[in-house]
């Protein structure tokens, strides 16, 4: 029997992939359940949601931006009458794993171990993750390895912290394993707080059990007997995938005591965020899970030796536990054949902004930059020109297309001023301007401050009141070099990941782009043509309707026209507000 | 005892990290936390007010002001920045006649901006309580916020008319 699968993660609800499983399901009540209807978690191409899957045996063919109407044709042509419909037909998966179509590049370059079943399985389903070697990983964990082993093999395959600072994971279990203490903890991090990245929120979305599973065994391998997955509150579909996962885990006795009948004991708890950045600082978020305000402790001691609640702990956050269960199956000689020498196996990207496919991918470490951009994310949209990546979110920088034949691994990104960051990725053009987005980045981390430290309390402010300066054409000569000290000192001086990394956005920016921070500055320009005070605003004389909504909005009756003809701004009277852009109703006024 | 705030304050056991849990099912419960949550949370932790509350104002979520019948959260993140969201939320703002933060005189809306939603690539973006709203244009997110107010007034008439 055919299988039609829907993809119901957040970004293909958002586009109505609801709608179009309750068009399905009401076609299979009352066709006498000619096909099977399934959901599953994010297929990774979020520019095509809401996609559709028709699954025959082996073979896969998906569907882009299927609508309750082409849901139905879908029924009708390809499951009736067994043609599909290649007009709207994304891509195709054959059963050796070969695919083809329109949209086959964005699959070609990846290497899927942690998105392994990530729109392949119900997320809501065990049966159907155990069909996949789901929960083979814990047996041999449990019945053919001891805890040293375990962490050797994690040590051997290379696999360094997925969360940004790349930490060897098989090190990091054995300073917790080492630590002497009858109760330990493991703390999964799913507090995805960087705006751009949302890699995280897809794995547990789309594959909540692999997640549970290399919780288990790292519990197994350092000795610890309960674990917390500390998630965002902005992700409720995630939380109540992990809950249904916990549930159905417990009661095919992967989780709870004695798992399976092994005399092991493991069991774990969701803890919700309520929104605080910092909280993805692993001090700050076991303070959170404390029922503190969420700040960072001084480290020595290191939450291996006291971490939660004084306890030895370990910390990883989601993409790390997911590649364990793999690793542990498969061997770690097999995971360090992806990769590079110093940054083994894979990692996922997060490609949004500019691009013209935006959503996930799997990429093995040391692709390059313009080979994510360029050839899996196909480009700029609506035909712009490829600008620079932002990466790393808040903490990380910006990446000229210059340097897009940089490699992304631990080593060569650091060495851009950027950082890995937990994987988010966002495309920019020549629209883009370059000191309003560091100004963008800095107005995020100067809130998200949690005021512990005065370099990032104080820096962090001083550094916005700056760029808001450079950004209104307020900036003075000497601005530039004050960015820089600043920035400096704020690295230097602060506790934690927040404030060491918070200038980074700046500093990039002007590394690479001083030109535009001087054109700001020196001569009262923007050249990417963005911020309001230093650009003109104009009104295209074809879309102009004459509707007078604008002229009605200025604040200062710089707009003349008669109604029902067009409007003109004087741009000598203009205070450049953009009321006039917000305002009409037919995209007529622009800015240069 | 019929509310999962109550219920959750009755089963209270002095389990150390139950203090935001306890302050989310308040939130939850009344919709913000009103001042006699902070004083039933205390008196039944032996957690002082003040450390309630600073723990309270240290989070986002956390609200200290009932909220309107539809929270618009408009998204602020990096993809949705570069796509135009601050004049989405200039716009929000102007429709409403509100700042961001604030809600509306007659209660229907509250204006919240969230750094990600996670709909990247139906940047800019908007949610409006449950309902994601993408692709986002000056002109359609004013015509989305006036298809509440309608419905919203559609809604009331028939009300009033059913009595």
């Amino acid at each position: 029997m055919k299988k039609i699968i829907v993809g119901m993660a957040t970004c293909g609800l958002s586009a109505g992939a609801k709608e179009t499983y309750d068009k399905l399901e009401e076609i299979r009540l009352d066709n006498k359940e000619s096909f099977e209807l399934l959901q599953t978690g994010c297929m990774g191409m979020c520019y095509l949601e809401p996609m559709v899957e028709v699954r025959e045996s082996e073979n896969r063919i998906l569907y882009s931006k299927v609508t309750p109407q082409l849901a139905g044709k879908i029924f009708r042509e390809h499951i009736l009458n067994g043609r599909a419909i290649e007009e709207n037909i994304a891509c195709t998966i054959a059963s050796d794993g070969t695919v083809s179509g329109p949209e086959a590049e964005f699959l070609k370059l990846q290497n899927r171990i942690v998105l392994r079943n990530c729109g392949f399985i119900d997320p809501e389903s065990i049966e159907e993750y155990k069909t996949v070697n789901g929960y083979r990983a814990i047996t041999k964990a449990l019945f053919e390895m001891k805890p040293d082993g375990i962490i050797e093999e994690i040590k051997d395959s290379g696999l360094r912290g997925r969360g940004g600072a790349g930490f060897p994971t098989g090190l990091k279990w054995s300073f917790a394993a080492g630590s002497k203490g009858d109760v330990k903890y493991v703390v999964c991090n799913a507090d995805e707080g960087d705006p751009g990245a949302f890699m995280d929120r897809s794995v547990l979305e789309g594959d909540p059990h692999s997640v549970l599973e290399g919780m288990i065994i790292c519990g197994r391998a350092i000795g610890a007997s309960s674990g917390f997955i500390y998630c965002r509150a902005e992700y409720p579909l995630a939380i109540h995938r992990l809950n249904i996962a916990i549930e159905s885990a417990r009661e095919k006795g992967y989780l709870g005591k004695n798992i399976l009948d092994s005399g092991f004991n493991f069991d774990v708890e969701i803890k919700q965020g309520a929104g605080a950045f910092v909280c993805g600082e692993e001090t700050a978020l076991f303070a959170s899970i404390e029922g503190q305000r969420g700040m960072p402790r001084i480290r020595p001691p290191f939450p291996a030796q006291k971490g939660l609640w004084q306890r030895p702990t370990n910390n990883n956050n989601v993409e790390t536990y997911a590649n364990i269960p793999w690793i542990i199956l498969n061997g770690s000689a097999e995971y360090a054949r992806y990769g590079t020498e110093k940054s083994r196996g894979t990692k996922v990207f997060a490609l949004a902004g500019r691009v013209r496919r935006g959503g996930l991918a799997e990429v093995e470490m040391g692709t390059t930059i313009g080979d994510l951009v360029l050839k899996i994310g196909g480009g700029i949209k609506d035909g712009g020109k490829f600008k620079a990546v932002q990466m790393g979110g808040p903490s990380g920088g910006c990446i000229p297309a210059d340097l897009s034949d940089t490699p992304v691994d631990f080593e060569s990104i650091p060495a851009t001023g950027a950082i890995m960051g937990s994987g988010g990725m966002v495309v920019l053009d020549e629209s883009t301007c370059m000191v309003e987005m560091a100004k963008f980045f800095l107005h995020f981390t100067q809130e998200e401050s949690c005021g512990k430290c005065t370099f990032c309390r104080i820096g962090t402010l001083r550094l916005l009141e700056t760029l808001t300066r450079i950004t209104n054409g307020e900036g003075k000569e000497e601005d530039i070099e004050k960015l820089e000290l600043w920035g400096k000192k704020i690295k230097e001086s602060s506790l934690c990941g927040l404030g060491q990394t918070a200038p980074n956005p700046v500093l990039t920016t002007i590394k690479y782009y001083r030109d535009e921070y001087q054109a700001h500055i020196n001569e009262k320009r923007c050249p990417a043509g963005s911020c309001n005070p230093l650009v003109d605003f104009y009104i295209d004389s074809e879309k102009c309707t004459g509707c007078t909504l604008c002229a009605k909005n200025c604040p200062v009756d710089a707009i003349r026209g008669n109604p029902k003809e067009k409007h003109v701004i004087d741009n000598s009277i203009c205070v450049k507000c953009g009321k006039c852009i917000t305002s009409c109703q037919f995209g007529a006024i622009y800015k240069s | 005892m019929n509310d999962e705030f109550s219920f959750n304050l009755w089963r209270y056991d002095g389990t150390p990290g139950e203090l935001i849990p306890l302050l989310q099912s308040a939130q939850n419960h009344f919709g913000y936390i009103p001042r006699r949550a902070i004083n039933y949370v205390s008196a039944v932790t032996g957690i002082p007010e003040s450390e309630v509350y600073g723990v309270i104002t240290f989070y986002s979520q956390f609200r200290l002001q009932p909220m309107g019948k539809y929270v618009v959260r408009a998204c602020n993140g990096t993809a949705c920045h570069v796509s135009g969201a601050e004049m989405i939320i200039e716009t929000v703002q102007d429709e409403l006649g509100v700042e961001v933060g604030g809600t509306t005189e007659d209660g229907l809306f509250t204006l919240n901006t969230v750094a990600c939603i996670g709909c990247c690539s139906l940047a800019p973006v908007i949610m409006i309580n449950e309902d994601t709203h993408g692709s986002l244009t000056p002109a359609s997110v004013r015509k989305i916020i006036r298809r509440y107010r309608r419905n919203e007034r559609a809604s009331n008439k028939k009300m009033a008319a059913g009595r």
